[in-house]
């Protein structure tokens, strides 16, 4: 049946028309199957990416605390945290600082890592993993594992500080410390992680040959990085920023265990104003709008990267 | 020292002292490559060597690095007798399988689509699958939530394993679509015209040439399951269906709430549990290793 349907089209003189004539019964049916072998991830998507999308924007416009039925309020939930909600700005303020602190950081250590793991070394395995290693540690281990060395009194670090004569800061019990303090306990985390493996497929992606050629012509391990490596390696960078900078802004785990928001709300991100919100005091309608907010602020960051990108990111393959 | 014979090398690449650069260089890198390994292994040594001490000995000052009378097994015991341990560990072996073996055939499924048939559309979708990496959790997490409650699922492992089933995520879709591009076409022109269903050809050809690839998922599946962390906090709310990871924070005296919490600080068991959970994922990993890089080297990045 829906062959004969599609078949019609094909006889009348329309442009599309012209396009379709090309469709063999053949082309129909691979057309029919792919859409069939996709069809987990299209109901998934509807299921848990489309329609929570809107349903949390039609809760952003209610008050809505699950027992009774939502209840519509047009702006005022986004009104309410740009204007009355203490906490809110902040906690996008003190999101910024942590990512622009982790970020880069993770990003050059990555990269430095990647770089140092694609050299001919005796072991290879051995030492992928031993960087691996710390983003297999699950994050409340991790957390609670650097909690414990950085406690201010008794903490490794600022044991091995004083012995070199620094005074070690309060960390993640100093307002002013928790959140680099975190950013180090997520740079600890991430650095070796799948970042490292993608920049390692990306160096490993760049053909030997181009190297070679730009040894024999005089090349010094500073000119080849510069001008053949990083050129190639900058779409894999460029995934890696966006994400990069996604996953930051979203930092959840690592705040919520080993500080729990505090000390006086100094890591309170805003992933957990909306977990508190939303879980906590089931405020559901508000948490949506927070969220959508928090989406906004994503999305905007996420066109100006790609917007920029054209500036930077050179694709090999765009000579096609 | 190093850099001179670096830079020497970068200028003369005469035999004798080329040969002088190129060791010395050697050299630098394992001594940097050491230094970066113990920087993010000595954490874990710390602790092993916590997790043997008793609670006087972890907070005396200065710190002790070899626990004074070693307390492995009665400490780790006491992880088993304090929390429901065991429990959780089940409960967190039972939700991660299914959700690997969800997100690792669906992943398959879906990505056959994506790199074997022709439709239009297809690169619209491929893209939205993309884009969806970038939507963060917490837009679509409330009204998950709403819809599961409304399923009457809260407090069970269906949240945690169903949404798994339809295709894995968008990383799992993209690396396993990836990798089938990289297969040549001509292995299932042959077994079309021998007849073979596209399904068959599925289960036939693709996947066992896919092996690396699955490998892959099927590890990060694994690994990224059992580290979940916010899905059971917000989906699980009885203490003996917790999965391991947020069990584990009973241990940390500050906890509120939950009759598991313990008064007193229990750091040394703390330190045991964390190294127990972190433990499948290591012995995982080793394993699946060589086919990590290797999956992800084949599959490239490029789209």
């Amino acid at each position: 049946m829906t062959t004969k349907q599609l078949a019609q089209p094909a006889t009348s003189a329309s442009p599309q028309a012209t396009k379709r004539k090309t469709w063999s019964p053949a082309r129909r049916r691979e057309a029919i199957e792919g859409i069939l072998y996709l069809s987990p991830w299209i109901i998934g998507f509807i299921l848990f990416v489309a329609g929570p999308l809107f349903a949390s924007m039609y809760l952003s416009f209610t008050k809505y605390n699950v027992l009774r039925p939502p209840q519509f309020i047009g702006l005022d939930n986004y009104i309410y945290a740009f204007t009355k909600d203490d906490l809110f700005l902040p906690s996008i303020w003190r999101t910024f600082y942590f990512s622009l602190l982790s970020v880069p950081l993770s990003m050059l250590g990555s990269l430095l890592i990647a770089i140092l793991l694609n050299q001919k070394l005796i072991a290879t395995s051995v030492w992928r993993t031993l960087y691996f290693l710390p983003t297999l540690t699950p994050i409340v281990a991790a957390a609670l594992l650097w909690r414990w060395m950085l406690n201010p009194d008794v903490g490794l670090v600022n044991f091995l500080l004083d012995k070199v004569g620094i005074e070690g800061p309060g960390w993640l019990s100093s307002t002013t410390w928790s959140i680099p303090a975190l950013a180090l306990i997520g740079l600890w985390i991430s650095i070796g992680g799948s970042r490292m493996i993608i920049f390692l497929a990306g160096l490993q992606d760049i053909p030997a040959e181009l190297l070679e050629a730009a040894e024999i012509d005089g090349a010094g391990v500073w000119a080849k990085f510069r001008n053949i490596t990083l050129p190639l390696l900058t779409p894999t960078i460029f995934f890696n920023l966006v994400l990069g900078i996604i996953f930051a802004l979203r930092t959840f785990d690592i705040a919520f265990i080993s500080t729990a928001g505090g000390p006086a709300r100094s890591t309170w991100f805003i992933s957990l104003h909306i977990y508190q919100n939303a879980f906590v005091s089931f405020d559901m309608g508000y948490a949506s709008a927070l969220s959508w907010v928090f989406f906004l602020v994503i999305c905007v960051l996420t066109f100006i990267q790609f917007k920029l990108s054209g500036r930077w990111v050179f694709y090999a393959g765009e000579r096609q | 020292m190093a850099q001179q014979a670096m830079a020497a090398n970068i200028h003369k690449p005469t035999t004798s002292k080329w040969r002088f650069g190129q060791t010395s260089k050697r050299v630098l890198f394992y001594v940097v490559i050491i230094i970066g390994a113990v920087a993010s292994m000595f954490p874990f040594f710390w602790t092993v060597m916590s997790s043997g001490k008793t609670i006087a000995e972890l907070y005396r000052y200065p710190p002790t690095f070899f626990p004074e009378s070693p307390q492995f097994v009665a400490n780790y015991l006491e992880v088993w007798n304090t929390v429901p341990f065991g429990r959780w560990l089940l409960n967190s072996a039972w939700v991660t399988v299914w959700a690997l073996i969800g997100g690792t055939i669906s992943a398959v499924i879906v990505a056959y689509g994506f790199s074997r048939f022709r439709f239009p559309g297809r690169e619209t979708f491929f893209f939205i699958t993309l884009s969806t990496m970038m939507l963060p959790v917490e837009v679509t997490l409330i009204p998950t939530y709403l819809l599961f409650k409304q399923f009457d699922w809260i407090d069970t492992y269906y949240p945690l394993i169903v949404p798994a089933w339809f295709g894995g995520g968008a990383f799992n879709i993209f690396l396993m679509r990836q990798f089938m591009l990289s297969i040549p076409f001509d292995l299932d022109e042959a077994a079309k015209i021998d007849g073979a269903s596209s399904w068959r050809i599925l289960w036939q050809i693709i996947i066992p040439l896919c092996k690396p690839a699955m490998a892959t998922l099927a590890t990060l599946g694994f690994i990224g399951n059992w580290n979940n962390f916010l899905g059971p906090l917000i989906f699980l709310n009885s203490e003996e269906k917790y999965t391991v990871v947020v069990g584990m924070r009973y241990l940390q005296s500050a906890v509120a709430g939950g009759s598991a919490s313990v008064s007193r600080p229990q750091d040394h068991l703390l330190m045991g549990a964390a190294l127990m959970v972190a433990l499948p994922c290591l012995i995982l990993f080793f394993i699946g290793q060589r086919y990590f890089v290797q999956g992800i080297v084949t599959t490239g990045l490029k789209g």
